[in-house]
């Protein structure tokens, strides 16, 4: 009997059951999940879940996986390995066949090396994290928080709204620049500082102090903050150990064709862990993405079941943040011969820029320009021309 | 076929525009709109796109 094995049930994991079952697939489908919990939404983890009443959202519920959707759903079972010889997935007491299977084990938050065991030390992935953080955090808390990329800076707006005294600490002399390119990400920057919260950039961590708990943060100009609550938000890394000595091909993620398969036949990947060719912009990527998550689980479940039908994954990065009282969104890639600010500037209310590569449109950076942005996403689909793009932003 | 839009979990990121321009639109207001509420089967695979898509669940596909 056919057996579609997810692994990984957060978001990837589960639109990769909700489109394999949607797809007509009548065969077996077996979700694994590492954490105890129902899939639920991570993106309010550093924002509304902490400033709100702490109640997580979940995608369905248990009975709606299960009888609905008719899946064998195994929560609290990390899978430990992959033999594509036996098409089996290690999890748990016994080996779970598969004729097809799907990877999303997403990734795990990125910490600094050589720090301590303090209680009072965070860092921010899961829903426990969240609980934790949520705790940790109360009006008058000291809170520093080592790098300002997306976590980092929605704790710093998320912990400043509960009453906290905040620092945000970068390395880089400006956040932000991998994700929006260099020219335009001091305009994200600006943010904080327009909002007052003391970003200090191009200062490095050398060390946390404390006894049982953390008192302070030592800094590389010598300095030390003192500190109740101290949270590393350094990025995240594909979740793939479980997969080493597997023979599927690793690459900082599974490393995927265009239609998401990896190395191993009848196995794909979705979401965090997937390194894959995008054909649209004609290089390799691996996106941290929600929308990326959402739609690659839906496609690779879809491949893997009706390979003969495999269609490629095509998708334009889109990621968004909300960061005091505006939305960022960016479409694309930052990687662009030319950015060009056609809306709005850095330090301002709004901002709508446009990035070319060669002739085309292949990004667009948008602060509080709702309207606009997802437009241009679809453009950059359709491999928009950069004078097109132009005319109509103008237009 | 219909198209529910829970305009009070709509936060406007305009991903369904973003699929179905003839269909969604982020308004003035910030939230999507419905340009038209005519569906054929051939509209379903976008419509099930978007809702799976919609990074704040507010879309929902009855029928």
């Amino acid at each position: 009997m056919a057996r579609l094995v997810v692994v990984g049930a957060s978001l990837a994991g589960l639109r990769a059951v909700e489109s394999a079952r949607r797809a007509g697939f009548t065969g077996a489908i077996t979700l694994l999940g590492a954490e105890e919990h129902l899939p639920y939404d991570r993106p309010p983890l550093s924002k509304e879940f902490l400033t709100g009443d702490g109640t997580p959202k979940q995608f369905r519920t248990e009975d709606a996986l299960r009888t609905d959707l008719d899946v064998d759903l195994r929560l609290g079972t990390p899978a430990t390995g992959l033999d594509p010889e036996q098409r089996v997935i290690l999890a748990g007491d016994d080996p779970v066949p598969y004729t097809a299977a799907v990877l999303a084990t997403g990734a795990t938050a990125r910490t600094l090396p050589g720090l301590p065991a303090l209680s009072g030390l965070h860092t921010l992935r899961t829903l426990d994290d969240a609980r934790a953080l949520r705790t940790a955090i109360q009006p008058g808390s000291r809170v520093v928080i080592v790098g300002a990329g997306f976590i980092g800076s929605e704790l710093a707006c998320s912990a400043r709204r509960m009453g906290a005294e905040v620092t945000l600490v970068e390395a880089a002399h400006v956040p932000f620049a991998a994700a929006v390119g260099d020219e335009l990400a001091p305009a994200i920057a600006a943010l904080h500082t327009r909002h007052g919260t003391d970003l200090r950039c191009g200062v490095t961590v050398t060390g946390i102090d404390g006894d049982d708990r953390v008192r302070a943060v030592r800094l590389g100009d010598g300095s030390t903050l003192p500190a109740d609550v101290a949270i590393v938000g350094v990025g995240a890394a594909p979740a793939i150990d479980w997969l080493r000595g597997s023979g599927v091909k690793l690459d900082d993620g599974v490393v995927c064709d265009e239609t998401l398969q990896s190395s191993a036949p009848g196995v794909y990947a979705a979401g965090d862990v997937a390194r894959w060719f995008n054909p649209l912009f004609g290089e390799t990527m691996r996106l941290e993405h929600w929308t990326s998550a959402a739609e690659q689980g839906g496609l690779a479940a879809r491949n893997a079941t009706d390979p003969a039908q495999a269609t490629p994954c095509t998708l334009v990065p889109y990621f968004w943040s909300d960061l005091y009282d505006s939305r960022v969104q960016f479409v694309g890639v930052p990687t662009a011969d030319e950015v060009r600010v056609v809306a709005g500037g850095v330090g301002e209310d709004t901002l709508l820029a446009l990035y070319r590569r060669d002739d085309r449109l292949i990004g667009a950076l948008g602060v509080e320009q709702r309207r606009l942005v997802m437009r241009l996403r679809a453009q950059i689909g359709k491999r928009v021309s950069w004078n097109d793009a132009l005319e109509a932003v103008a237009g | 076929m219909k198209m529910h839009i829970d305009t009070d979990v709509c936060t406007g990121h305009g991903v369904c525009e973003g699929l179905r321009p003839d269909v969604f639109e982020v308004g003035d207001d910030g939230i999507v709109h419905l340009l038209t509420e005519e569906f054929t089967e051939a509209d379903r695979a976008d419509l099930e796109d978007a809702v799976d898509q919609c990074p704040t669940q507010a879309l929902r596909l009855e029928g």
